[in-house]
C-alpha cells in the first residue's frame, strides 16, 4: 500500500516534469520563431535584399510554370476545334456538296459536319477580314465551298489520320486540311518546355539553397562571440542551431511570398492586353493566376529550401566555432 | 568535488602545459590557483570545464569522470560549473538582465522563474538597479559583477574564475573576492586562478601553486 502510494507520487512527479519540459521546449520554439524574425528586422535593408534575390530566383521558374499553364489552357480550347476542312473543287455545285456531306455524316468516326457554302464563306470573310471593299471589286466569288468535319471525340490520332487520308482522296475534294497536326506539334513542344522548366526549377532551387546557406553562414560568423559564450554556459548544439534554422525558414518563406507577389503582379499587369488580344480572336480567354495549391507550393517550398539551406550552413560552420 | 590524478596536457605541437598534476578539492572548499603567466592555470581550468580534454591522467568533477563524458554530454556538465572570465565575455547587444538570464534560458526555465532568479542574482552582486542597462555603460568592476551574477544564477555547485580581478584596482578586486567568499559560505566550491599574490595571502585560503605545468605548492593558511 505504502509502496503503491509512493510509486504513484513518483510517476506524477515525472509526469509533471515531462509536462514542464515539453512546455519550455514549446515556448523556446515560439520565442525563436519571433526573435529570429526580429533579427531580420534589425538589418532591414540587408534582409530585404536577400529576400528580393530569393524572390527573383523563385519567381523565374514559377512564372514559367504559370506561362505554360496558360498556354495549356488556350490549347485546350483548340483541342475541341481539331477538325478537318475539306475545300471542294469549284465545279462542285452546292447540291452535290450537300449530298457529299450527308454521305460522310454516315461514317462513325465523324461526329458532325458543317457545310459552308460559297456565299456564307464570303460573308464570313467580309466581316472578319476587313477586306469587304476589295471583295466588292471582284466579279466572281473566289471562295470554295467548305466542309468542316469534326471527328468523333476520343478516337486515336491514327484513326484521325486514316480519316484524313480517306476524305482527302474523294474526287470532289480539292484540298483537305488537318488542323490537328500543328496542335500535336505544339503539345510535343510543351512537353519539352515542361521538362525544361523542371530543370530550371531545380537549378534555381539549388541557387536558393546556396544563397540562404551563405547568408546563414555570415550570420553565424557575425554572432561568433555569442555562440562561444552560450556554448560555455552549457548550451546544446540543438539550442544553438535553432535560431539559425528559423532564420532560414523566414528567408525562404518571405522569398516565396516575394516571388508570389512578383509573379502575380506581372501576370495581373499582362491581364488587360491579353484580354484585348483574346477579344480580337473572339475568345473568352482569361489569364490564369497562381491558384491556392501553386501558391502553397511556393511558400512551403521556399520555407523548406530555407530550412535545408540553413541546416547545411549550420552543420558545417557551427562545429568550427569552439570556445577558447 | 574536483580530483586531478596524474593529469597531463600535451598539445599536438609537443608543448606540455600540465605535467602529472595531482590534487583534490573538497566539496564546499575555496581554493586559489597561482603561478606566473604560462604556468598552466588557465589550462587547468579549461580541463575542468571541458573546453579542452586532458591527454593523460584522470579528472573527476562532481562525481563524474571527465574522460568518459562524450561531446554531446559536455553542455550538461557545464551547467554545473559556473565560469567567470577576466574579460567578462558579456554579450554587448543585450541588457544586463538578458545577459544574466542566459544560462536559465539555455536550461529551459520559464519566464517567471527566470525573472525571480535573475533579480536575486543581481541583488546579490549589488546591481539590481542596472538590470535594464547595457553592459557597455557599466564600469569594469560592474561588468565583472554581471559576469559573476551570470555564473551563479543557475546555482551551480562549482565556480571557476580565471583572473577575475585582472583588470581591476586593489579596492575593487577585494570587493569581488568578498563576493566569492560569500558564495563559498553558502556551500559553493570555488576555484580561482589569480596572480594577485598579496591579495590571496591576505584572504587566507588554501593555495595551489603551478610552475611550468607542475604543481609545486599546495599551502593551507597557517591558522
Amino acid at each position: 500500500m505504502a509502496i503503491g502510494h509512493s510509486n504513484s507520487r513518483k510517476s506524477k512527479a515525472t509526469q509533471s516534469q515531462r509536462h514542464h519540459r515539453l512546455q519550455s521546449w514549446f515556448s523556446q520554439h515560439v520565442d525563436c520563431f519571433f526573435s529570429s524574425f526580429q533579427q531580420l528586422l534589425r538589418t532591414p535593408l540587408a534582409s530585404l535584399m536577400t529576400i528580393a534575390v530569393l524572390g527573383i530566383a523563385l519567381a523565374l521558374p514559377a512564372s514559367l510554370y504559370l506561362l505554360l499553364e496558360n498556354v495549356q489552357q488556350v490549347s485546350q480550347d483548340w483541342d475541341s476545334t481539331a477538325q478537318i476542312s475539306l475545300f471542294l473543287k469549284p465545279k462542285v455545285s452546292s447540291d452535290q456538296a450537300k449530298t457529299l456531306a450527308d454521305t460522310l455524316y454516315q461514317r462513325q468516326e465523324i461526329k458532325s459536319i458543317r457545310l459552308i457554302s460559297q456565299d456564307e464563306a464570303l460573308n464570313e470573310y467580309k466581316t472578319l477580314s476587313g477586306f469587304s471593299d476589295a471583295l466588292k471589286v471582284m466579279e466572281n466569288n473566289p471562295l470554295p465551298t467548305v466542309l468542316v468535319i469534326q471527328p468523333t471525340e476520343g478516337i486515336s490520332p491514327d484513326a484521325n489520320q486514316a480519316l484524313y487520308n480517306s476524305v482527302s482522296k474523294l474526287p470532289e475534294v480539292e484540298t483537305a486540311q488537318f488542323d490537328m497536326r500543328w496542335l500535336n506539334r505544339l503539345y510535343a513542344m510543351m512537353e519539352i518546355a515542361k521538362r525544361g522548366i523542371l530543370v530550371l526549377a531545380g537549378l534555381f532551387a539549388s541557387g536558393v539553397l546556396l544563397i540562404i546557406g551563405n547568408t546563414i553562414r555570415l550570420t553565424i560568423y557575425n554572432r561568433r562571440e555569442e555562440i562561444e559564450v552560450v556554448k560555455l554556459l552549457g548550451a546544446t548544439d540543438v539550442f544553438i542551431r535553432r535560431p539559425f534554422l528559423y532564420s532560414g525558414f523566414w528567408y525562404g518563406c518571405l522569398g516565396g511570398i516575394m516571388a508570389w507577389l512578383v509573379v502575380n503582379l506581372s501576370f495581373w499587369w499582362l491581364q488587360a492586353p491579353v484580354r484585348q488580344l483574346a477579344t480580337l480572336y473572339h475568345s473568352q480567354f482569361e489569364l490564369i493566376m497562381l491558384d491556392i495549391f501553386a501558391s502553397m507550393v511556393l511558400f512551403i517550398g521556399g520555407a523548406l529550401l530555407g530550412i535545408v539551406g540553413a541546416l547545411l550552413a549550420v552543420g558545417k560552420h557551427l562545429k568550427e566555432i569552439q570556445p577558447h | 568535488m574536483i580530483t586531478f590524478t596524474e593529469v597531463t596536457k600535451r598539445y599536438p605541437s609537443g608543448y606540455e602545459a600540465l605535467k602529472k598534476v595531482n590534487f583534490h578539492v573538497k566539496r564546499g572548499e575555496m581554493v586559489f590557483l597561482t603561478g606566473h603567466s604560462g604556468a598552466g592555470k588557465t589550462t587547468l581550468l579549461r580541463l575542468i570545464s571541458m573546453i579542452e580534454r586532458q591527454t593523460g591522467g584522470q579528472i573527476v568533477v562532481n562525481g563524474q569522470t571527465l574522460s568518459r563524458i562524450t561531446n554531446p554530454q559536455i553542455p550538461y556538465l557545464r551547467r554545473n560549473v559556473g565560469m567567470i572570465f577576466q574579460e567578462h565575455r558579456l554579450l554587448f547587444d543585450r541588457t544586463v538582465f538578458d545577459n544574466v538570464a542566459l544560462p536559465l534560458v539555455i536550461s529551459g526555465f520559464r519566464p517567471p522563474e527566470i525573472q525571480r532568479r535573475v533579480r536575486a542574482a543581481l541583488d546579490k552582486v549589488g546591481l539590481l538597479t542596472k538590470e535594464r542597462s547595457y553592459p557597455i555603460t557599466l564600469s569594469g568592476g560592474q561588468q565583472q559583477r554581471v559576469g559573476i551574477a551570470r555564473a551563479v544564477v543557475n546555482k551551480p555547485p562549482i565556480l571557476l574564475a580565471d583572473e577575475p580581478t585582472g583588470n581591476l584596482d586593489p579596492a575593487l578586486s577585494k570587493e569581488i573576492m568578498k563576493l566569492f567568499i560569500e558564495f563559498n559560505q553558502v556551500g559553493v566550491t570555488v576555484l580561482i586562478a589569480s596572480h594577485a599574490l598579496s591579495l590571496i595571502k591576505s584572504l587566507g585560503y588554501r593555495t595551489l601553486v603551478l610552475q611550468q605545468g607542475e604543481l609545486i605548492g599546495d599551502t593551507y593558511p597557517s591558522t
